[in-house]
């Protein structure tokens, strides 16, 4: 007897310390100085929080935790060390899902046992669970898409509807599911429409909107695990779940507001829908080649490079870096200017350039270097699109309109790296292609980038 | 026990510490920050071995054992993830 309370005393007291850990962790996190120590003191809050969780009273079955705490670590483990750096949002949302699913398994012994449970924890328990399996299958949407397996967005007419009542049966089935505990065949079927309802929610949001999904899915997976902690009676769950769900949602607002669209209008309104009636643009597409391409950089007096998703797709950030230190050394000044959603997340450039070696003090955001642009002999432009398109300035009627972009259409002269002549993740035509100034340099970006290089270096 | 108007507290102070942490976060930093907050809700590991080492059916036991593995796989994957990304930035730095 005194053992156990010994046990519960001591349980109680590392899950304390694991929260605090958490919270300072993620402090940390929050800015470049400390940053690399916040993962390390999460982790230890982690560690001890796992550990002591062995000790917890009343609990068997330790062979089968052992063995499956061992499949699920080594098989993250090998994906998340090999995954190359471009693939990392799908990995983010794999590893997410997956804390959604356990969320929802957690939910799904409470309801399947015999146990009692009061109102109040029953509705937590199915509200978690729902959540869960939610951002479970949606999660594995968005990583099936942008792993690209699944190449299509599937829309069709009256989805919303279709999406909307499968959301009112799924909250009425979970009503019935509170109301009647133990009833193992509709738990079963609240599970299954709420993991459809990940699936259909998830299936109409084109590739360009998944960084705001993947981090909604993120807070909602962070709000299940507080739920899930209320029924457990574990605090460090609600504490660490609470935190990441409210940390979550201010995320992705600032994500959604970078790409000057509300949660709503990612969720619910297709974007590809409407771009038809972006206007039509004038003009022809010039073809540029290497060769005359590399010496206007290399005889320019500045050049500002703005990469976008295309870069990371063609793993060209360490050619692009090449490029541009061989740009440095004839006395070129190289900036590198990097629109908030360019990519896949926000920030997403920042850590492929990072990892190419290229410095902190060359990296501009939008708002520093936009009065920039007029002064620069060539905008570089390595697999941007949506992001540099200037009628979001000029034209009312596109989808885009209002959106912050980089405006290198002001630079003297624009060269876009481009692997063919088709439209932008949001399929608008792109009015910077056109212009007077602007010519087309159209590969591979880390061929071109070489070619880029082979140029320069001939000069 | 962690009961009622607790309950509602701890929630209501655990929203607003995750709010403040991340409100003036730079934007280098968002990938990272949501890839350390997607390990830190890793700790549903705790919750998935709780549920699997109390559960007496088959039904029970299979299902909270894929919730370990799943849990595993946050935590594990988030954590590698995370450090891997913010390793990059500490070479990047210290090179200049």
């Amino acid at each position: 007897m005194a053992d156990a309370m010994d046990a519960r005393w001591l349980i109680q007291l590392s899950y304390f310390v694991a929260a605090v850990l958490f919270i300072l962790g993620l402090k940390r996190m929050s800015s470049p100085v400390t940053a690399r120590g916040g993962i390390l003191w999460a982790g230890a809050g982690m560690l001890v929080a796992t550990l002591v969780t062995f000790l917890y009273p009343g609990m068997g079955n330790y062979p089968l935790m052992i063995v499956a705490i061992a499949i699920g670590g080594v098989l993250a483990w090998w994906t998340g060390k090999r995954v190359a750096m471009t693939d990392m949002p799908q990995m983010i949302a794999l590893y997410n899902g997956m804390g959604g699913g356990a969320a929802a398994a957690i939910a799904a012994v409470e309801l399947f046992g015999d146990t009692d449970h009061g109102l109040s924890f029953a509705i937590l328990a199915v509200l978690g669970g729902l959540i869960g399996a939610v951002s479970f299958s949606g999660s594995l949407v968005a990583f099936a898409k942008l792993q690209g397996i699944m190449k299509r967005t599937l829309r069709f007419p009256g989805q919303q509807a279709v999406n909307l009542v499968l959301l009112l049966v799924t909250v009425v089935v979970a009503g019935i599911v509170v109301a009647q505990q133990g009833h193992i065949g509709l738990a079963v079927l609240f599970f299954v429409l709420a993991l459809a309802l990940g699936v259909t929610m998830t299936l109409p949001i084109g590739g360009a909107d998944m960084p705001v999904v993947i981090s909604l899915y993120n807070a909602l997976t962070g709000l299940a695990v507080g739920f899930e902690g209320f029924v457990l009676q574990n605090a460090a769950m609600i504490i660490a779940g609470t935190v990441v769900g409210a940390a979550g949602t201010l995320l992705t607002r600032l994500m959604a507001k970078a790409m000057n669209r509300s949660l709503a209008n990612v969720l619910f309104s297709g974007f590809g829908d409407t771009a038809a009636a972006g206007g039509a643009v004038e003009g022809t597409m010039k073809p540029i080649d290497a060769q005359d391409a590399g010496v206007m950089m290399a005889f320019a007096n500045k050049v500002l490079i703005v990469p976008g998703y295309g870069m990371a797709v063609a793993q060209a950030q360490h050619k692009v870096w090449e490029l541009a230190q061989l740009l440095i050394e004839r006395g070129v000044d190289v900036k590198f200017a990097i629109h908030p959603v360019a990519g896949r997340m926000p920030g997403h450039m920042n850590v492929l350039l990072a990892e190419a070696g290229v410095p902190y003090d060359l990296i501009y955001d939008e708002n520093e270097i936009n009065p920039e642009f007029p002064t620069a002999d060539v905008a570089l432009i390595i697999g941007a699109n949506d992001v540099v398109n200037p009628v979001a300035r000029t034209d009312p009627s596109s989808p885009i309109y209002g959106m912050p972009i980089l405006n290198a259409d002001k630079a003297k002269n624009v060269i876009v790296i481009k692997r063919g002549q088709g439209a932008g993740f949001s399929g608008i035509e792109n009015a910077l292609f056109f212009l007077d100034q602007t010519r087309m340099l159209y590969g591979d970006g880390q061929a071109m980038a070489a070619e880029l290089i082979h140029a320069i270096k001939q000069l | 026990m962690i009961d009622g108007f607790i309950a509602l507290y701890i929630f209501m102070l655990a929203a607003f510490t995750g709010y403040e942490v991340i409100a003036r976060v730079p934007v280098i930093l968002h990938t990272p920050l949501m890839s350390g907050s997607n390990f830190v809700h890793g700790i549903v590991l705790v919750g998935a071995m709780v549920a699997l080492g109390r559960a007496d059916t088959t039904l029970e036991t299979v299902i909270g054992f894929i919730g370990v593995v799943l849990a595993a796989g946050n935590a594990v994957g988030g954590y590698v993830v995370t450090e891997r990304m913010l390793e990059m930035f500490k070479s990047s730095k210290e090179k200049r």
